[in-house]
């Protein structure tokens, strides 16, 4: 009688416990896939942009860059929000690959888990980069990799849609101006603006030429600056002039609220303008206007070239080669425009506004814009991101004031 | 996954069964000495696969996972692998951060509710389709539809479908004159909407469980009561219902090791928010590991173990009532 019992005693214990750990094994690390190359000419390089295939001209750039150095190129592309843990589980099992392309805010988390050489070591040249840009990849003085491309945030508006609200754009100056905009197309029946509110680095990331651009600082999310960027985000949701389902849109949600033609205004990225040709209404781009007029200043997006720590010191001098080859300006103008990115040089930027004029004012939000994680920020930054972002939507969705959401954000961040 | 995750702990119960019955058995001890030696070794040979995939894939990810807790770890530390060892400071940490209460709180509602829905539903729906009709094994078919889709397909359609201001429930309630409700985007709503959700993928698998269990009854009692004059409801509650019990035990418990750890449905639904109002230990686990730019290793496996612990503790209180069932 006891026998049978116990045995079912540990099968169902055991049951229980393979379920259950299936959701949380997976912050070890058994299934990274392995970057080190088997012999010296396989050099392996991570993206973060799946949406290349094989026989896309990214892939093709990145073998041809290969073959010039006298190697072969392995290419692995994962998800953005993937990457970062994939790169860190590497470096742990010291299984980095040899080139890294990742996401900016990025750079200065795994230059703090050491896992980045700096561009003392890997002499990779970064003199023709906008230091605007380049700072994101900075901590204590050094540079952790190069840029690929940047974007920016700035307000798409539907020509079609303000002619009918009788709005002229030239009037929309700074945030009281714009409201008023919004008020009249409200009346006229149609919708106002549409960005992305939704509670990740997503939502921080859209709400922060706001915030910048009342003139507050990340070091102090509660200043009266702060609360009043967040009262207006939180005024458009009550009065109507922005829909209720930011809350939970990410920027691709919202562009396609935005390409339904309903809308007055979209916040989103430099990467939609390819999209924004094909919504079939006209539209134009106007930079975020600050508080009090004045543009203000947008974070980058964007992704950097870094080279990780390797155990053997002889790859960086043919990894130099590659991400030279990736940055050269020729190269740079092919990657640029296959991502729909502004380059991360003047001397390339000046060849794109030459072919496309359509990208000027990109281009100067570009060189407006600030590193998420400059000022020295670095790895301080994730944990104001969050505070920020669970602010906005504590706000938004009505369980507290804008202003007593930033003070407790703030608290949260000392 | 609950089917194919189950049979690898099965196989060892059988296994050593038999194992224990060849050697206990008379031949067996009559022979020579080595006879029954070999003969454990042979059942040890069959034993180290289940053994050594058991250890790889359940043990090792598990003790890692608790060495993680036990660790401060830094993304430096992570990477160089000299994490000091904290003891419990992690589960201090996450005691004391003001969202544990409300993620404990969404946690019980989220698994109990939608527990009981599911089940009553289930139940109800196998009664139903255990009456043979017309069409009953196409309909039931398509009950499983659910179950089948991938969880990303019905998540962002739930989530298309209860948008505050595009979505068809909203303008289905507006037809009616009642106001938009912002499903996903109000802290009074969300634990809701997913819960409403996860009841609807969780239906299904309540439904085969339970009919499958129904068919085991035997015709002749429910022909004996109706012949003693009991009535639908009485027959239901005095024979199907107790019948059920053993088939209903299991089931219960497959659906709450299942629904404590959902994590894909709210993380795509509402992300655990707004304000973390639908936030439950899934996914407030992988936000403290993953959603952010920089990971909190630490509490977010101390979290994940608290859902583990909470699974065994439920699935031995199971064990003890069954225990009970079978002494009286």
């Amino acid at each position: 009688m006891n026998r049978p019992t116990r045995r079912r005693v540990t099968a169902t214990a055991m049951t229980v416990v393979a379920l259950t750990a299936g959701t949380t094994a997976c912050s070890s690390g058994d299934d990274t896939p392995s970057a080190k190359a088997a012999d010296g000419g396989n050099y392996t390089i991570w993206d973060p942009y799946p949406q290349f295939a094989k026989d896309s001209d990214w892939a093709k750039l990145l073998d041809s860059c290969g073959s010039k150095a006298g190697v072969k190129i392995k290419r692995t592309a994962f998800d953005t929000s993937d990457l970062t843990n994939k790169a860190l589980l590497a470096a742990q099992q010291d299984n980095s690959p040899d080139v890294l392309i990742l996401d900016n805010p990025v750079v200065s988390t795994l230059a703090e888990a050491g896992a980045l050489t700096t561009t003392d070591e890997n002499k990779v040249d970064t003199s023709k980069a906008d230091p605007n840009l380049l700072a994101a990849g900075q901590a204590d003085g050094k540079t952790y990799g190069t840029p690929i491309g940047a974007n920016t945030l700035a307000l798409y508006y539907n020509k079609d849609v303000l002619k009918t609200a009788g709005v002229d754009i030239a009037s929309v100056k700074d945030w009281k101006s714009l409201t008023a905009a919004l008020a009249k197309v409200k009346k006229a029946g149609k919708k106002g603006v549409t960005f992305s509110a939704i509670g990740t680095e997503e939502g921080s990331f859209q709400f922060l030429p706001w915030f910048w651009g009342s003139g507050a600082q990340l070091t102090e999310l509660d200043s009266s600056q702060g609360v009043s960027a967040l009262s207006l985000w939180n005024d458009w949701l009550k009065k109507g002039y922005a829909p209720n389902s930011v809350i939970n849109n990410t920027q691709t949600t919202s562009w396609q609220e935005f390409a339904s033609g309903d809308y007055a205004f979209a916040e989103n990225g430099t990467w939609q303008l390819a999209g924004a040709e094909k919504a079939g209404f006209d539209y134009g781009v106007l930079p975020i206007p600050g508080a009090d007029g004045g543009n203000a200043a947008a974070p980058t997006g964007g992704e950097f070239v870094t080279v990780p720590v390797q155990s053997d010191t002889g790859r960086y001098a043919t990894t130099r080669k590659l991400v030279s080859c990736l940055t050269s300006t020729e190269n740079l103008y092919d990657t640029d425009t296959t991502l729909s990115y502004v380059a991360p040089t003047g001397e390339v930027q000046d060849k794109q506004v030459a072919s496309d004029a359509k990208l000027k004012p990109w281009v100067e939000a570009v060189k407006a814009a600030k590193g998420r994680t400059s000022d020295d920020l670095g790895t301080k930054y994730p944990k104001i991101s969050e505070q920020l972002w669970k602010a906005v939507q504590s706000a938004l969705s009505g369980s507290q004031s804008p202003k007593a959401a930033l003070t407790a954000a703030q608290d949260a961040v000392k | 996954m609950n089917r194919t995750t189950q049979l690898p702990d099965r196989r060892p119960v059988r296994e050593r069964k038999g194992a224990a019955a060849t050697a206990a058995s008379p031949r067996a001890r009559t022979a020579t000495r080595r006879r029954p030696r070999s003969q454990q070794w042979a059942a040890w040979a069959f034993l180290a696969p289940v053994t050594v995939y058991l250890a790889l894939f359940y043990a090792y990810p598990l003790y890692r996972n608790v060495d993680l807790s036990l660790r401060n770890y830094t993304v430096r530390s992570f990477v160089q692998g000299n994490a000091p060892f904290t003891g419990l400071q992690n589960y201090r940490t996450v005691f004391d951060d003001p969202a544990f209460g409300p993620a404990l709180m969404h946690t019980v509602v989220f698994t109990a509710v939608c527990l009981f829905f599911q089940y009553a539903i289930g139940l109800a729906l196998a009664v139903f389709f255990n009456q043979h009709f017309r069409l009953s094994a196409t309909l039931r078919a398509l009950f499983l539809v659910p179950w089948l889709l991938p969880l990303i397909v019905s998540a962002s359609t739930w989530s298309w479908m209860l948008n505050s201001d595009s979505g068809v429930v909203n303008s289905a309630l507006h037809a009616f004159g009642i106001d938009p409700v912002n499903w996903l985007t109000s802290p009074s709503w969300s634990l809701t909407s997913v819960i409403i959700a996860n009841i609807w993928i969780g239906v299904p698998f309540n439904l085969v469980v339970l009919h499958s269990g129904l068919q085991s009854i035997p015709r002749s009692l429910y022909e004996a009561a109706a012949l003693d004059g009991a009535g639908a409801w009485r027959r239901f509650r005095h024979i199907t219902f107790p019948l059920l019990r053993p088939v209903s035990a299991i089931t219960l418990l497959l659906g709450l090791v299942y629904t404590l750890k959902v994590f894909d449905i709210i993380w795509i639904m509402t992300k655990g928010g707004p304000a973390d109002s639908s936030t439950t230990f899934a996914t407030w686990s992988y936000r403290l590991g993953f959603g952010n730019l920089l990971p909190a290793f630490g509490p977010g496996a101390a979290v994940g173990n608290l859902l583990v612990v909470a699974a065994l503790v439920l699935g031995l209180v199971y064990l003890r009532v069954q225990r009970k069932q079978y002494a009286s």
